[in-house]
């Protein structure tokens, strides 16, 4: 039974930011529908009722006091930065035909 | 003297006794490494000269009799996927190309403190996403025992460093077995703690509920040591645990008086498992029962499951970790896309190998509409059945005894063509991650000359029994001090 | 308001809307970072390595955030949960750096709660009574579930600033913490939702939530809005319209949108799930995307934060913090102090009128007299001074005193009044004022004596008129004697003086 198609390796690609190639997309198809496959072996259990662990620990989130910290240095913040203008980071506008 | 290949101790009795210098250990160190980039490529780069600046200080420390702690003027190397302020990092990957840290991880933070030295930043499986340290952008590292097999992964870079006896310690992270493969596959003891003893704060996440620091070194007392010092809970890290570090040490009796040692029956009747490496399994714990532990039986009877859960998160997490690297604050950026959502795709194309893309669309699809329930929370649910195998287990022992891989180093090349029975390698070790506890490799033998790795797990919190259980085993056999291109 | 005809109560329509109100928290710091939060700064000079998500680093979550998110929920008689989960919403743009947001999706906060507004007559199809007249009425408005975020940062799209081909990021925002109030589709108009947000707005700032400030971006809200057929059972499709933040704005696009939507159905189309941007400029709105392509958020919990759990004991610790809220210090003004409604509705708009009406009340003792003095003579000189009553330098004691001189006839209205806006600007001492002003009531009988009989003699034509009984005449004259004292008279000498030379 085949688990993922072409057209659903592409969807996940444009949700992930993902360029793939023909062919790249056509291997992760086959690779990934393998590796559902594999997975299918959980249903062999019945997890009705069952808790999902999200976390190994079983404790309660902690938290911090109100008290703000002087903020990172604009210079050091943009200054990884593939491009910035003054103290702002700058990126490629949005075209019309893209969607978001 | 020779600082190759010297432990953690071996290194502090020649400081202490004024026949070393830090700046003589660290310069050995460095021109050790440089050395041995060509054939083992165990580090991305080398803080050569921050590191012999840094070695000064300890130096005049030492000589104005103010001693940091027992590290103080030991070299370490990290994993590239911690930060240090002014340092770069980069995953093993191009998406981070040029990136520099403005803040430092609290492991490395708390091994400064401590006045150890950090030499350089150690190769990996890019973004941790492997078993082999071939998915790193900066090429493969290779197994110091033989240079055509791989050294495990993904913290392999580390593990290389310690077992050919560049550092005597490094610093690696464990999702699913990162730094206990390693370290059997290369010979040298590498522990991962309970979930929550070392803060991931300034570790670049993988899979954020199964990331954990821990420790590469020749010698579980010296693993002990690193971990006691970069162990301890820290406010900034909401998943760190806030309970007191012991002294290790201090339980390192020599004699397993009183200590139960479960032996899990699926980890030995799995399919695949090298019938040499489980012999050698064996008689470890042959050693140990004469070193007066008792053996039980114990089942965990999801194992076979674990492997698919474990990917199933670890994937979904990271497809949303890995969400950040998108070109705009830091790191490399296509240079030739046309509007937003293109240079989001073709950077990401670009910076991140094929490994990680698989990974993350894998992610992405299992967290999808439509798959959530099937897939991520199934998942979370056999996790849960997992952890309470392990806690029926620990029910009736102290400590469990495992293979750390089914097999000895494999050659490069040998699992890349099919993900699958690359996942599958890490059949022993993924369980501690989904369960959160404690677990050490140690070697143990070798199988057609390659190190064969022994892995004890422990109850939450309880890094103290697998230690001490690794240390007796230490005390009474000589595997831990063979190394690559030692005689025999 | 201009245009009611698309939701006027004889329209085949009924107009169904449902908010969603992003309110600002009133924090010192981020929700799970500790940098500052601060408006109006230049580009990322409010952020820290969590906000920039720079490899490595984790959120810890913000104690004072939840607890006055608690408090939102308690004050709209929200359940707040014990346990709670923060989940990531996952999604690509620049100005959320991590690529997900953390928000709360499965197990929020607090869930079903409600809000009572209050609605004009004249802006309701729902209200006018059988006699044409319209008569305020209270609706309740259920909420569906209040839940804690983060906030985006800000992606700036001014070609001027970064050309043609460029967007600038300030992540300044981002992190700053939200709670996300969702009401059922219980609204009705525009001047329904407007009425919610007024409460909402004066609920937040008298709780010291948020400080709500629409311009700010304190306040925001997507309206979700369909129309049905009257009578029918089942809502129609609807669309959404996203980040209005100003009131007339939001009035406007709603008017637009159901326009809009009456018009397709008339013709018998089909509204389309969409999401939607207003054109104040044209006034209309137009659709941005349609919810067929809509985003999967891909929604698990947060790995890095384990789930939030409050006690009841703490829940109630916060909920004995609430201050006392509008609608019960309304009631109270009426029934302690005697005041009217008009009167203790006004003076319950905002939390620091209030708080300053009932110090000045303590202080002088006569409530009445003073919601008076304040409704009228303090707003209008805080209002000359251009000053928010909060910011005045005017205390409650030194109004109470003011008053106190004029009760005593030390001082005429006229003269208080008038150093109103000095004292409102600068403060001081009311009685040292009035002597060096020398604005103290002339009770000199002489002095007023003689100005009558000017008053009279200059004015035959109006005594006259008097005398043949329009005793009204008085009032004026009495306007003419206080003109020649430049209003430093005491009124009450002043006509008694009068009355007495003119019944001689």
């Amino acid at each position: 039974m085949s688990h993922i198609n072409r057209s659903q390796i592409d969807r996940v690609a444009e949700l992930a930011r993902l360029s793939l190639s023909d062919e790249e997309a056509d291997r992760l198809s086959i690779e990934l529908d393998s590796f559902l496959g594999y997975v299918e072996t959980l249903n062999e259990l019945n997890t009705e009722g069952i808790v999902p662990t999200s976390h190994p620990i079983p404790l309660s989130t902690p938290m911090r006091d109100d008290l703000p910290e002087p903020p990172i240095d604009p210079e050091l913040a943009i200054r990884n930065a593939p491009e910035s203008a003054g103290s702002a980071f700058v990126v490629p506008k949005v075209i019309d035909s893209e969607s978001l | 003297m020779s600082t190759a290949f010297a432990t953690i101790d071996e290194l502090r009795t020649a400081l202490d006794s004024g026949k070393s210098s830090v700046v003589e250990i660290v310069t050995d160190c460095i021109e050790r490494a440089e050395a041995s980039q060509d054939s083992i490529h165990a580090f991305i780069g080398l803080r050569a000269a921050g590191a012999i600046d840094d070695a000064k200080r300890a130096d005049a420390r030492r000589a104005s009799g103010e001693v940091l702690s027992p590290l103080d003027g030991i070299p370490v190397a990290i994993k590239d996927n911690m930060v240090q302020a002014g340092e770069p990092t980069t995953c093993a990957s191009r998406i981070l190309e040029g990136f520099v840290s403005p803040y430092t991880a609290t492991a490395v933070e708390r091994l400064e403190r401590a006045g150890a030295i950090i030499i350089g930043r150690t190769n990996m499986d890019e973004f941790a996403m492997g078993s082999s340290t071939e998915h790193s952008h900066f090429g493969p590292t290779r197994n110091p025992w033989d240079l055509t097999r791989t050294p495990g992964g993904s913290s392999g870079g580390s593990a290389a460093a310690v077992a050919a006896g560049i550092v005597p310690a490094a610093l690696g992270s464990d999702t699913g077995g990162s730094i206990r493969q390693p370290a059997a596959f290369c010979g040298v003891v590498g522990m991962k703690p309970t979930y929550g003893r070392v803060s991931r704060w300034g570790l670049v996440a993988f899979a954020s509920s199964l990331d954990q620091i821990g420790a590469f070194a020749r010698t579980a007392r010296d693993c002990a040591e690193v971990i006691e010092v970069i162990a301890g809970h820290d406010h900034r890290d909401s998943t760190s645990i806030p309970a007191p570090v012991p002294h290790y040490a201090e339980s390192f009796h020599g004699d397993l008086n009183g200590v139960t040692l479960g032996i899990p029956t699926e980890y030995f009747e799995a399919e695949g498992v090298d019938s040499d490496v489980l012999e050698s399994v064996r008689a470890a714990i042959g050693q140990f029962e004469k070193a007066g532990a008792k053996t039980v039986e114990v089942s965990l009877p999801h194992t076979r499951y674990a492997i698919a859960t474990y990917y199933l998160i670890a994937n979904a997490e990271a497809s949303s970790n890995l969400a950040r690297f998108d070109g705009v604050r830091y790191g490399h950026r296509s240079r030739d896309a046309n509007g937003l959502t293109q240079m989001y795709r073709k950077t990401r194309s670009e910076g991140f190998g094929t490994e990680v893309q698989r990974r993350i669309v894998l992610g992405t699809y299992v967290l999808s509409a439509g798959y959530y329930d099937a897939y991520y929370r199934k998942a979370q649910q056999v996790r849960t059945l997992v952890r309470s195998d392990f806690e029926r287990a620990f029910e009736t022992c102290d400590a469990l005894v495992t293979p750390t891989s089914p097999e000895v180093a494999f050659a490069f090349g040998d699992k890349t063509d099919d993900p699958l029975t690359m996942y599958l390698s890490d059949i022993y070790t993924a369980s501690a991650n989904l369960a959160g506890i404690p677990g050490v490799s140690i070697p143990c033998g070798r199988v057609g000359g390659l190190p064969v790795g022994l892995q004890l797990l422990g109850k939450p919190l309880d890094e103290t029994t697998p230690l001490r259980v690794a240390d007796a085993y230490q005390r009474a056999t000589d595997h831990h001090l063979h190394h690559a291109g030692s005689s025999e | 308001m201009a245009d009611h005809a698309s939701q006027s109560p004889d329209s085949k329509y009924e107009v169904v809307i449902g908010l969603e109100t992003h309110v600002h928290l009133r924090t010192a710091s981020k929700l799970f970072s500790p940098a500052p939060v601060l408006y109006g700064e230049e580009p990322n000079h409010s952020v820290h390595p969590v906000c920039l998500a720079l490899p490595g680093v984790l959120p810890v979550l913000n104690r004072h955030a939840v607890e006055l998110a608690i408090r939102a929920c308690l004050a709209t008689h929200c359940t707040v949960h014990e346990r709670s989960i923060f989940a990531r919403k996952n999604y690509f743009y620049p100005d959320l750096p991590k690529g997900y947001q953390i928000s709360q999706f499965e197990e929020p906060l607090a869930t079903k709660g409600w809000i009572e507004i209050v609605i004009d007559g004249a802006d309701s199809g729902e209200s006018v009574s059988e006699k044409g007249d319209v008569e305020p009425t209270n609706k309740r408005i259920r909420l569906t579930r209040i839940h804690m975020e983060e906030d985006a940062g800000k992606s700036i799209h001014d070609e001027g600033i970064a050309g043609s081909d460029a967007t600038l990021v300030d992540l300044n925002r981002c992190g700053v913490p939200l709670v996300e109030i969702v009401s059922e589709p219980d609204l009705r108009s525009a001047a329904e939702v407007s009425a919610y947000l007024r409460t909402l707005r004066s609920l937040l700032r008298y709780t010291e939530v948020s400080h709500a400030d629409m311009e700010l971006g304190q306040l925001r809200c997507d309206v979700n809005i369909s129309l049905r057929i009257r009578g029918e059972q089942e809502y129609g499709t609807r669309t959404e319209l996203k980040n209005l933040n100003s009131f007339r704005f939001i009035e406007e696009a709603i008017e637009a949108e159901v326009k809009r939507q009456t018009a397709i159905l008339d013709e018998g189309g089909e509204i389309l799930q969409a999401t939607l941007r207003y054109d104040p400029e044209r006034r209309e709105t137009f659709v941005m995307r349609l919810k067929e392509d809509s985003d999967d958020y891909r929604y698990f919990p947060d790995p890095d934060l384990i789930p939030l759990v409050v006690s009841a004991q703490e829940i109630e610790r916060i909920r004995r913090q609430i201050p006392e809220l509008a609608e019960q210090k309304c009631e109270r003004f009426q029934s302690e102090h005697g005041l009217s409604e008009y009167a203790a509705t006004q003076l319950t708009q905002t939390r620091a009128l209030s708080d300053f009406f009932e110090a000045t009340a303590v202080a002088h003792g006569q409530p009445k007299s003073v919601a008076n003095w304040v409704l009228r003579d303090v707003m209008q000189a805080t209002k000359e001074c251009d000053l928010e009553i909060d910011a005045i330098a005017l205390t409650p004691e030194q109004l109470a005193n003011l008053i106190r001189l004029v009760d005593d006839g030390k001082t005429t209205a006229k003269s208080a009044s008038a150093l109103l806006p000095e004292l409102v600007r600068l403060g001081g001492d009311p009685v040292a004022l009035v002597r060096e002003r020398g604005l103290e009531a002339v009770s000199d009988t002489g002095v007023i004596d003689q100005a009558v009989a000017d008053v009279i003699a200059e004015n035959p034509e109006n005594v006259e008129k008097y005398h043949q009984g329009d005793e009204k005449v008085i009032n004026f004259l009495m306007g003419q004697v206080m003109k020649k004292t430049q209003g430093k008279a005491n009124p009450a000498s002043v006509r008694e003086a009068l009355a007495r030379v003119l019944d001689q």
